[in-house]
């Protein structure tokens, strides 16, 4: 699957360090598949005990309707390495994480799952926060985010991830044809180190 | 040759290949894996065709979503029951050494590791769990992953990696008494922030953590990724090699002689770079206890809540005004006398042999207060038999505690050990999170220490005062 340009509103989440434990609550954990893990997504922030929606919860907004692109505040996806927190998020419809920095793991987990962590300046960033709803793109070919002014700002990715993604490269796979060259590190370890018999 | 860091030597001897344009192939020697990160990644290797390359250097354990009840009773829960029951199709499929619950080797996939040896120095270790940097209190590289990864492990014994900068933590001095492992780490994120070590290694060095046991080593690395570091470890020595001889997967004879020559290869050489350093002086340190809803939320006893009011940046101070509000606190108070319901003694943090031995110190010929709920919850069964040898299991009984089965209980409530909507508790695990120990429960990290007196107390309690 290839990563392809995004245009979308912006749902704002002006909040720092939200962690793994609020974007998939532990208790969804017990799946054994991918199946239905978008009804955890902020699940005790969207919805009240009984199961009804939060009325003030960002996503529950009308115009959340059809989002792709979340901003956050700082330190995106902290905590948990549970990759439930990206297929959460994708399951609902999102494709882009708009923030200053993410944790690593979660930075890892998203790229792998075709969901963007996009790390934008702090100016670039205060724009975001202050235009809820306000039309985005994202360019991953050309590494910029249009932001509601007009003005497009550049973003960071490592090359092999914005490969995999734009070209659809399976990493895996990549990684399997890589075959001969394990094989010929392990022959050459033998003794050095320790397996567990 | 440039002088490296241990990081950079453990990295080095790894590197099974490296293509211009993408990240390094780096071999990992040990693969831990539990049943609630796993499943997905056994689905891909069903779908793709695919072996586990080297079950021999993989390890599962059920953790989790595993009660902590007698392991007679009928597991009621029957979507837990159902992981339990996939991951030990999983390991006979795929002929995977697992330890399930009918084993007396079952525990917390990072207590387990040490305990038999299997975490040794120099290694790459990894697991789809957070908590995996406690194995680097043995000097290995080890951290966390996705369950994408999982798979990429299981697959090729490989990772795609880019190297981390390592950051050099250090403690120096002696602790004053009541002062713990816990208390350094606790204090560590305090000052530097939950995102603080984001895209680096710690490497925690000084002669405070010299003069700390193994398991205080791995209390301290166990919490590095809440300061925002995928890994974080300590240099070898002797008290690691000591740890290590006579375990059951540890090298023999000649092997060992062998290993030992590698590993005292290991520390970072004189003059090697970091990209960030910090320094404690361990004599200022108090028994620290957070507050708020994450775990850089921390402050000394003694210390106040703080006030919103003093914090410039408009989202942490909302943050902050959020935090209070979940926690119901007001700011400029002391947490200290704060009533509690429960106390949590356990998870990967806080369960090993000297975590119960701290707390029964306390508790012996004490009382838990009648208005707590205390749940002490060995890391493993080889914990719980050691426990009950010193007759630790009848301490916790005697003073009214709940001595439980091995598992990672209500560190994050998957397995029914869980805090009400409301109730306050004073844990020894790692995450202060909205919800973590059960929807709505309210957590205060702390000490095996500070937990025990503050269960005999029933509000948050200086332990020194019962020292």
């Amino acid at each position: 699957m290839k990563f392809e340009k995004i245009e979308s509103k912006i749902a704002v989440l002006p909040i720092d360090n939200i962690d793994t434990d609020q974007i998939i609550p532990a208790r969804y954990l017990k799946s054994i598949s991918k199946d239905g893990l978008g009804e955890g997504l902020f699940r005790d922030w969207r919805r009240n005990a009984d199961g009804t929606p939060k009325s003030d919860f960002v996503l529950n907004q009308p115009q959340a309707e059809g989002v792709e692109i979340l901003v956050t505040g700082d330190n995106f996806g902290c905590g948990s390495s549970r990759e439930h927190a990206p297929w959460a998020l994708v399951q609902n419809g999102i494709r882009a994480v708009i923030s200053t920095s993410f944790a690593d793991i979660f930075k890892g987990n998203a790229l792998k799952n075709q969901l963007l962590p996009v790390v934008v300046p702090a100016d670039a960033h205060a724009e975001l926060l202050k235009s809820p709803w306000a039309l985005v793109k994202i360019d991953l070919a050309a590494q910029t985010v249009t932001l509601p002014s007009g003005r497009a700002v550049e973003f960071p990715i490592d090359a092999f991830s914005k490969t995999c993604l734009v070209e659809g490269v399976d990493e895996l796979g990549y990684m399997l044809q890589q075959d001969p060259a394990i094989t010929a590190f392990e022959a050459k370890r033998i003794g050095s180190v320790n397996t567990l018999r | 040759m440039k002088p490296r860091t241990i990081v950079e030597k453990i990295w080095d001897s790894h590197v099974v290949a490296e293509k211009p344009g993408a990240p390094a192939l780096l071999y990992i020697d040990l693969h831990l894996t539990h049943e609630v990160t796993s499943p997905q990644a056994f689905s891909t290797l069903r779908e793709r065709g695919l072996k586990v390359r080297r079950p021999d250097l993989t390890i599962a354990t059920m953790d989790h979503s595993t009660p902590t009840t007698s392991r007679d009773l009928p597991m009621l829960d029957t979507v837990g029951k159902a992981q339990l029951d996939q991951m030990e199709k999983n390991c006979k499929d795929f002929g995977i050494r697992l330890y399930d619950l009918k084993t007396t080797k079952q525990g917390i996939v990072h207590v387990i590791g040490p305990e038999q040896g299997l975490t040794q120095p120099g290694m790459t270790i990894v697991c789809g769990d957070s908590h995996t940097a406690t194995h680097g209190a043995f000097g290995a590289l080890a951290f966390g992953i996705g369950t994408s990864q999982v798979g990429h492990v299981f697959a090729t014994q490989c990772l795609l990696q880019t190297p981390s900068k390592s950051y050099a933590i250090r403690v120096e001095g002696v602790l004053k008494p009541g002062v713990s492992a816990k208390d350094i780490i606790l204090a560590v994120i305090a000052r530097i922030g939950i995102g603080g070590g984001t895209g680096t290694v710690f490497e925690y060095q000084g002669s405070t953590i010299r003069s700390l046991s193994m398991e205080e080593r791995m209390t301290i690395c166990n919490m590095s990724i809440e300061g925002g570091a995928r890994a974080g470890l300590v240099a070898p020595d002797d008290t690691t090699y000591q740890y290590i001889s006579g375990r059951e997967f540890a090298p023999k004879g000649a092997d060992w002689d062998a290993a030992l020559a590698r590993w005292k290869q290991l520390p970072t050489d004189q003059g090697a770079q970091y990209a960030k350093e910090l320094t404690l002086d361990a004599a200022t340190l108090e028994p620290m206890v957070t507050f708020g809803t994450n775990p850089g939320m921390g402050i000394p006893i003694s210390g106040a809540i703080p006030d919103p009011a003093s914090v410039s940046d408009p989202i942490e101070k909302s943050d902050l005004i959020k935090a209070l509000k979940y926690m119901d606190l007001e700011p400029g108070k002391q947490l200290k006398g704060h009533k509690i319901d429960v106390v949590f003694v356990g998870s990967c943090t806080n369960s090993r042999i000297s975590d119960l031995r701290a707390a029964a110190s306390v508790m012996k010929g004490r009382k838990v207060s009648p208005s707590v709920r205390m749940l002490v919850v060995p890391g493993s069964m080889q914990v719980k038999k050691q426990a009950e040898a010193e007759g630790l299991d009848k301490i916790f009984r005697e003073a009214g505690a709940d001595f439980r089965e091995a598992g990672c209980s209500m560190c994050l409530a998957m397995n029914g050990d869980q805090l009400e909507p409301g109730e306050y508790s004073v844990s020894t695990s790692n995450r202060n999170f909205e919800g973590r120990q059960g929807k709505g429960g309210r957590t205060f990290l702390a000490s095996p220490l500070t937990a025990a007196a503050s269960a005999v107390t029933g509000v948050v309690t200086d332990v020194r005062t019962l020292l």
